[in-house]
């Protein structure tokens, strides 16, 4: 299966082996009614292993969520068979929605309705903090 | 609008401006005496904490301002369900400024997110306290002289201590300072602050669990309170309540000049037979505390009419 396969779609590549079931439903694509390849242990020079989604549909993903959860992967736009388009994503400074802070004393855990917001506090170490109570997001789940 | 979350919300430059506003008031209180006429300041204190919300509701008297609220959350509608941003549209049309404590830690950004007056964080949960840190600051530079150049022991609970990570923060932006960590294993300083604050200033530090072996280096010992609210299991609370208690004969080795300095209110972490000892601070330190909170809603009055 090729990159050619997708006529007009998006192709997510270099995604770390074993994680496209996570980012599939991270990003909600059994709600699609396109296409959905997901190939996983593909061979990869730079990766030994990699995993790769292939969405035959020109859709809005976002790429925040995509950005914390797998940073280094790679967003390729397909239009009319051709790539048009290649993405390398960074951690996000900012992720809503994503992260759920798990300190029971934090003003989120009792106020549901609160937007959960998560900040980059430490890139190097890949450490997000919840913006209310600063508990860090390794602490949380998806 | 500006608010107070944090201490390091604040500059270092806008707290040495703080301190200056402060004593001027000390030496001058009379010329502030009516510098918040008609102004008022509603105290939210959705947990109970009489010294804290006394020394806003002081601040503000002294400043000729009045003062609303309320000192319990039952005494509040949270009782009824309701949430902290209806709280603060409600209580932001009939005051000029909020002092908010509250036991979630958070609930003073949400406030923030939805006050059309400034928002000071009184203390929520073990998160942060910023007024203290103010406090403590202010007594240290009127004690010391300054606010560079000396060893500070933390002793007690390091772990659940917001004053003493608030305290530490703030100091990192300080030079000279060497910081001493005295606690029970269990209630050692949490790894972040130790890597994400002092590490990466790279303030010089040190761990003992004996506090009488460190005794002769600090030019500031700051105790604090096993705080029962801050655990879940009252065994860990019983266990660890009496770790450290400071007594008269503990001070032998102290330096002559010390500075004992504590948040309050303590149980019984502080020997009352050391109140009377000239290295004692705390009661100044509570005294400080109304001063600089004065100078605070004096700030950002002044900011929010600008």
């Amino acid at each position: 299966m090729n990159i050619d396969a997708v006529k007009n779609g998006i192709v997510l590549d270099h995604i770390p082996a074993g994680r496209s079931m996570e980012i599939y439903k991270a990003l909600e694509l059994e709600k699609l009614d396109c296409q959905v390849a997901i190939i996983r242990n593909a061979q990869s020079e730079k990766m030994g292993k990699k995993d790769i989604l292939k969405i035959d549909a020109d859709v809005d993903l976002d790429f925040t969520v995509l950005g914390y959860l797998a940073p280094g992967i790679t967003v390729n736009i397909i239009r009319d068979g051709l790539r048009a388009e290649k993405r390398c994503l960074e951690l996000p400074a900012e992720v809503r929605g994503v992260i759920r802070c798990r300190n029971p004393r934090c003003i989120t855990s009792v106020e549901q309705e609160l937007e959960q917001v998560f900040r980059l506090t430490d890139r190097e170490n890949r450490v997000y903090r919840c913006w209310y109570c600063d508990s860090a997001a390794h602490d949380s789940g998806i | 609008m500006r608010h107070l979350l944090d201490i390091m919300d604040l500059s270092v430059a806008e707290i040495d401006e703080l301190i200056a506003t402060a004593n001027d008031i000390i030496a001058r209180p009379a010329a502030y005496a009516d510098v918040c006429a008609g102004k008022k300041l509603a105290t939210l204190f959705f947990e109970p904490s009489t010294r804290t919300r006394l020394s806003f509701e002081a601040a503000m008297l002294d400043l000729g301002g009045k003062v609303l609220g309320f000192s319990d959350a039952q005494c509040s509608s949270s009782s009824k369900g309701e949430s902290v941003a209806d709280t603060i549209h409600v209580v932001s049309c009939y005051a000029d400024i909020i002092a908010m404590r509250h036991p979630k830690e958070g609930a003073p950004r949400v406030a923030s997110m939805h006050s059309e007056v400034p928002v000071i964080n009184a203390g929520d949960g073990g998160h942060n306290h910023p007024t203290q840190t103010l406090t403590d600051l202010l007594t240290i530079s009127r004690e010391l002289g300054r606010l560079n150049d000396f060893t500070i022991g933390f002793c007690g609970d390091l772990k659940f201590g917001r004053t003493v990570h608030s305290l530490i923060s703030a100091l990192s932006r300080y030079t000279g300072i060497k910081i001493v960590l005295i606690s029970p294993e269990e209630l050692e300083l949490p790894d972040y602050i130790q890597r994400d604050v002092i590490d990466k200033n790279g303030l010089e530090s040190y761990k003992t669990t004996d506090l009488l072996e460190v005794m002769p280096q600090l030019d500031v010992l700051y105790m604090t309170r096993v705080q029962k609210e801050r655990f879940f299991n009252e065994d860990d609370y019983l266990r660890l309540r009496d770790s450290y208690i400071l007594t008269p004969d503990k001070l032998d080795t102290a330096k002559k000049d010390l500075k004992i300095l504590h948040p309050l209110p303590r149980v019984n972490e502080i020997s009352v037979k050391i109140d009377a000892d000239p290295r004692a601070c705390y009661f100044k330190q509570v005294r400080n505390g109304k001063f600089i909170r004065m100078a605070l809603i004096l700030k950002l009055l002044k900011e929010a009419e600008a």
